[in-house]
């Protein structure tokens, strides 16, 4: 008896793309694409479902495809596809319940695997160099992503709770970055002039878009239980990274690039989310020991390669053998 | 009225008419003022004799002074471009000496280098590690601005660098004083100059909320002081450093200078042991008087969101002059290590033994500071 995967949020470009991998593994029998619009682009063998997660309608389709893993990867970081923040707490809240109350009913699921990310961390000056998953944030996040995450998070542990013989799975990932992804921070990196607060040098993180795939289609066909950062190797620096784009930036303070950055929301030339300042004065790290030591991944990209790969899809050539060992990543492109 | 005034008028002078005197009018100068001038019956004219012959001999034939009876030779100045002048060779020259005075013997390959690390910064192309330390520039710029400090201002004498470990995990805790944590800065240079090894010193939240400081504190190697981040630099292998006085050290009066004030909780301690790396007690004689707090401005230091704001006889009062640290003279002083490897990880989580290897560590700073305070002619030298 082969695997019958679910993937939420198909819509997506990595959702989309990660269902067209999981469809091609020889493990998995049939991939099952949900949402609430159809996804735009090739998805091959998967079939697509169009159902809302936020109501029970995901329950029959979880009874009646017999679908034994649930990939949800549908918690969106901003407003701006949604409509709204309403409507986008809804889908990340409301969603993520509605999933998790099906897959609580149903017998055949037997294993989940959630994509939530290392912005529940958020980012302030008390926080460790280096977050492990036992960690939370030091400070609660009183609104937008990283409190429907930390939310998504604490239901999903609920759900563990509840259903001990499901096999949950729950991968923090750091932002993903890669030349398709379109997120607050890639299309940060994408304008011309970088504003960035004066005085502050913030770490930052990244993870390529194939290392996301490739953790998820691990963790689906692994299944080992637990929560994991999962995250490039090193470092690198906010203003490293604006050198190596080749870029120019404009240091002011911290409230003006946040007026800044919600002007440019709302004339969407870019997805600038709130909770963005504070990663772009304090920055984060997350440890991905656990990743490598129990969840047995080990991702091609490093944070500069994976870096420096998005850079060359903004046109800046490619300098060479100084990025670091796993220039094979470069390479790929 | 005006008219009858200016036909009365009487020209009174002002001034001396370019004679020597005070302008009373007079013919004859004030006594005073002719000793000054000089008087009138030295202008003869002595005739000078024809200039030297004998430095003609190595120059070049240039034409002789003739006029001999002028008594000075008119001076000069012919106009001429500041670049006509000088061959294109002696600028090369020039430069080729300016470098080799910069950059000593190898001056070609040290400019290259220099040429390439300007490059490999502007285009971000080096690496920092996760704590956001970057070793280069900590290196080249931090210490090199910081040694001239270290060595001829504070002229800093270092002793027992054998107790710092060569290589592994090691947490040197310190005495904190001066009113601004120099003597961090001092120690981080004290000790990468005599050991070669990085001191990774552990700030205050507030370091990491301010901007400029922040971002210069992780370039240099510092990160936040909690438990998760001291055990993860240790178990790393770092050199870690600790001031677990904090402000309270820093921002104590001057009429306390050199008492030891609480040891934190001891968070310190708990990380070596859970580590098990040594512990490295380093006394610091001389911070104390580099900054005399005589006063502070608790309220308004308060309404700002600072520790403190301090006054020293020279601070307010001498303006930007008054942040001149004075010249004391430095002793570090590191003594023995106090190994925790004998006991067990987990041993952390006793509250006693902590205490007991927290008051250990700080009996033996003050002690040692008191020693080295003893050992001290003055505070200057």
């Amino acid at each position: 008896m082969g695997r019958v995967v679910l993937v939420t949020g198909i819509s997506r470009h990595v959702g989309r793309r990660f269902a067209r991998a999981a469809a091609s593994d020889p493990s998995i029998d049939r991939v099952i694409g949900v949402d609430v619009v159809p996804p735009r682009g090739d998805i091959g063998d998967v079939s697509f479902v169009r159902a809302d997660i936020r109501s029970p309608v995901i329950a029959k389709v979880l009874a009646k495809e017999d679908v034994d893993t649930v990939v949800h990867m549908s918690v969106i970081a901003t407003p701006g596809s949604a409509g709204g923040r309403n409507t986008m707490k809804e889908l990340n809240v409301m969603g993520t319940m509605q999933l998790l109350a099906a897959c609580q009913k149903s017998p055949i699921v037997k294993h989940l695997v959630v994509k939530s990310t290392t912005t529940m961390y958020g980012a302030s000056s008390r926080d460790p160099a280096m977050f492990t998953e036992d960690m939370g944030p030091k400070r609660l996040p009183s609104s937008g992503y990283a409190k429907d995450v930390y939310e998504v998070e604490g239901y999903v542990r609920g759900f563990a709770r509840r259903r001990p013989d499901v096999t949950v799975t729950t991968l923090r990932a750091a932002n993903v970055i890669g030349p398709h992804v379109v997120s607050p921070l890639t299309s940060y990196f994408r304008l011309p002039v970088l504003p960035r607060v004066i005085g502050f040098d913030p770490r930052l993180q990244f993870l390529h878009e194939d290392d996301l795939l490739g953790v998820l289609k691990h963790a689906v066909v692994s299944g080992v239980p637990g929560t994991f950062n999962v995250a490039g190797d090193g470092i690198l620096m906010l203003s490293q990274a604006t050198r190596r784009l080749g870029k120019p930036s404009v240091a002011m303070p911290g409230f003006a690039v946040g007026r800044l950055g919600s002007v440019l929301r709302q004339a969407r030339v870019a997805d600038f989310s709130p909770e963005q300042l504070g990663f772009l004065t304090f920055g984060r790290g997350v440890d991905t020991t656990r990743m490598r030591e129990v969840l047995g991944f080990e991702p091609r990209f490093t944070t500069a390669s994976a870096f420096a790969d998005f850079g060359v899809s903004l046109g800046v050539p490619v300098r060479g053998p100084v990025l670091g060992p796993a220039s094979g990543g470069v390479a790929h492109v | 009225m005006s008219d009858a005034g200016s036909s009365d008028a009487q020209i009174i002078p002002i001034g001396t008419n370019g004679r020597p005197g005070r302008g009373t009018g007079r013919e004859r100068p004030s006594a005073a003022a002719r000793s000054l001038a000089g008087g009138p019956k030295k202008r003869t004219p002595k005739p000078k004799a024809p200039a030297p012959e004998q430095r003609t001999q190595e120059q070049e034939p240039a034409p002789t002074p003739a006029a001999v009876p002028v008594t000075r030779a008119p001076i000069t100045t012919e106009e001429r471009h500041p670049l006509a002048g000088v061959p294109v060779g002696d600028w090369l020259a020039a430069f080729q000496d300016a470098a080799l005075e910069v950059f000593g013997d190898q001056w070609e390959r040290r400019l290259a280098e220099m040429m390439a690390f300007m490059r490999r910064r502007l285009a971000g192309e080096y690496v920092v590690d996760e704590y956001g330390f970057d070793a280069e520039i900590t290196e080249r710029f931090l210490m090199a601005a910081l040694r001239p400090i270290a060595q001829k201002w504070f002229r800093v004498e270092v002793r027992g660098v054998e107790n710092i470990p060569a290589t592994g995990g090691a947490l040197v805790v310190s005495n904190h004083s001066g009113t601004v944590p120099v003597d961090g800065l001092m120690t981080m240079v004290a000790i990468y100059d005599e050991t070669g090894r990085f001191l990774r010193p552990l700030g205050a939240d507030l370091v990491f909320e301010m901007p400029f400081i922040s971002s210069m504190a992780r370039r240099s190697g510092a990160t936040l002081a909690c438990g998760e981040d001291a055990e993860r630099m240790l178990s790393g292998g770092e050199l870690v450093g600790v001031w677990p006085e904090g402000f309270k050290g820093i921002g104590k009066p001057f009429s306390e200078r050199y008492k030891l004030q609480r040891f934190g909780r001891g968070g310190f301690v708990s990380a070596a042991l859970r580590t098990g790396v040594p512990i490295v007690p380093l006394s610091v004689v001389g911070a104390e008087e580099i900054y005399p707090m005589v006063g502070n401005l608790p309220s308004l230091a308060r309404l700002l969101g600072i520790p403190y704001i301090p006054i020293t006889p020279f601070f307010p009062l001498l303006g930007p002059l008054g942040l001149v640290p004075l010249p004391s003279k430095w002793l570090l002083e590191f003594g023995e290590p106090i190994r925790t490897d004998s006991y067990d990880a987990s041993e952390a989580e006793d509250p006693m033994l902590v205490f007991n290897v927290t008051d250990q560590v700080r009996e033996t700073i003050q002690q040692t500071l008191f020693a080295l305070l003893r050992e001290r002619e003055n505070v200057f030298r």
